[in-house]
């Protein structure tokens, strides 16, 4: 970020001073974002902060929300005859009830790897006798980008390509934490990236109508310790706003075009989090007039006995309930080789950080 | 999922941009930034370009490390 390393690691003693003067109880801040949650390990600011202030993870790894059952979908279509799924790498290794795509592939399905949604459009040009499904996976972010994908699907008239849809609303899962007395969070770190399409709007309830501290906040290490700072000086002062540490790239408003093309495509539906259950309105689905874009419309296939995996507790991990070492499988038998759940796989999984980084900390928990 | 990495636009046409990211160039689409133009710096995430950084908050922000970084240095 153009600042020597000198200067950053004394810019960086500026907000842990801070953060220690202000940090008068204990507070517990969730950083939301599973982003936020691997920067926070790369940097080391869990060691760089007093004992008084937590941090928790929450539900942002989008990868890690996906239940079993999209997983086991997502399966079943790789194993349809003439079908080539294309996925962002994440979602590889996440075990199913029976299975994972890497295993599917390694048995011969056609499972490719896109970097972008639009590179499936080019799989489905070159490919006309067979369906190309990607699997439409992430946030408010990536959903514009699946939105703008099947735009361009549709001005191509290709009739080939098809989306199997997870995408997930932040807002929504944060009002399922906040009714949960049991998570106690006294501040957020809400995820710069969401908001940069989003805009401040959608997460002003958290201040608002919780009454809880939230800073939407970048991803550099002293963005986060800004973030930190600033909701520490909030809950100093006894205020709850909602402000934004992340101005160089969340405008108030968003990016008005890229929800436009949102809303053109998708329409807000409930949908699955694992360890949630079902959130009103969390979701998306394809409107009327590209819903023969949806993979489950079009090539229909059920899918029956999804169960998530036996004494993992993701659910509690993506809940703020419990952090991941208090999971007796932590360590032992789910490990980022041998994962047992969700968390442990994806690389923003909060149980795949606090294995990889918080290695040597965690016994003492 | 959502992480997202600064690139400059170097070249660009109506739906699509030639960006460079550290030293390397690749095509994004700039169907969610239509108003983008050369030489500004954005965002890309997933092979799209999602959003624009405002150069003058950059600076702000970059200006008030660098104070605070005084301040711990004169402490
Ligand atoms: S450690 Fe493994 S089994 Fe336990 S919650 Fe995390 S992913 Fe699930």
């Amino acid at each position: 970020m153009l600042l020597t390393a000198e200067e950053t690691a004394r810019a960086a003693r500026f907000f842990t001073d801070g953060i220690t003067c202000l940090a008068t109880r204990p507070v517990r801040l969730m950083e939301v974002c599973g982003t936020h949650t691997v920067a926070i390990f790369r940097a080391g600011i869990r060691q760089l902060l007093p004992a008084a202030v937590e941090l928790v993870s929450g539900p942002g790894c989008p990868v890690c929300v996906t239940p079993n059952e999209y997983l086991d979908t997502a399966i079943a279509y790789s194993r349809r005859p003439g079908t080539i799924i294309t996925t962002f790498g994440d979602m590889l290794r996440v075990p199913g009830s029976e299975s994972s795509l890497m295993a599917e592939k390694a048995c011969g399905a056609d499972i490719r790897i896109v970097y972008s949604a639009l590179d499936s459009l080019a799989i489905a040009r070159d490919n006309p006798g067979q369906a190309v499904i990607f699997l439409a996976v992430g946030f408010e972010t990536t959903a514009p980008t699946a939105a703008a994908t099947i735009l361009q699907a549709d001005k191509q008239g290709l009739t080939n390509f098809f989306v199997l849809s997870a995408h997930k609303l932040v807002p929504p899962a944060l009002k399922a934490i906040l009714a949960t007395p049991a998570t106690k969070v006294d501040g957020f770190l809400l995820p710069g990236h969401t908001a940069a399409i989003s805009g401040l709007e959608p997460y002003r309830f958290v201040a608002g109508q919780f009454g809880v501290p939230a800073v939407v906040t970048g991803f550099e290490a002293l963005d986060i310790l800004q973030g930190i700072y600033m909701l520490l000086q909030q809950l100093q002062q006894g205020q709850a706003e909602l402000q934004n540490q992340y101005r160089r790239v969340v405008k108030t408003e968003g990016n008005p075009a890229a929800r436009d093309i949102l809303d053109q495509v998708y329409q807000p539906a409930g949908t699955g989090w694992r360890g949630f259950g079902e959130i009103a309105g969390s979701g998306l689905e394809l409107t009327a007039a590209f819903r023969r874009f949806d993979a489950q419309a079009a090539l229909p296939l059920t899918v029956a006995g999804s169960r998530e995996p036996a004494g993992c507790r993701c659910g509690e991990v993506l809940r703020g309930l419990i952090t991941p070492p208090a999971c007796p499988c932590f360590g032992r038998h789910c490990t980022p080789e041998q994962p047992v759940g969700a968390c442990m796989v994806s690389v923003e999984g909060a149980c795949a950080a606090w294995y990889k980084y918080g290695q040597g900390r965690w016994s003492c928990e | 999922m959502c992480l997202a990495v600064p690139a400059k636009i170097i070249e660009r046409t109506e739906y699509m941009a030639t960006v460079e990211i550290s030293g390397v160039t690749r095509q994004v689409s700039i169907m969610l930034l239509p108003e983008a133009a050369v030489g500004d710096y954005v965002l890309v995430h997933a092979g799209f370009a999602i959003q624009a950084i405002d150069e003058e908050e950059a600076r702000r922000t970059l200006a008030l490390f660098k104070e605070l970084d005084q301040y711990a240095a004169d402490s």
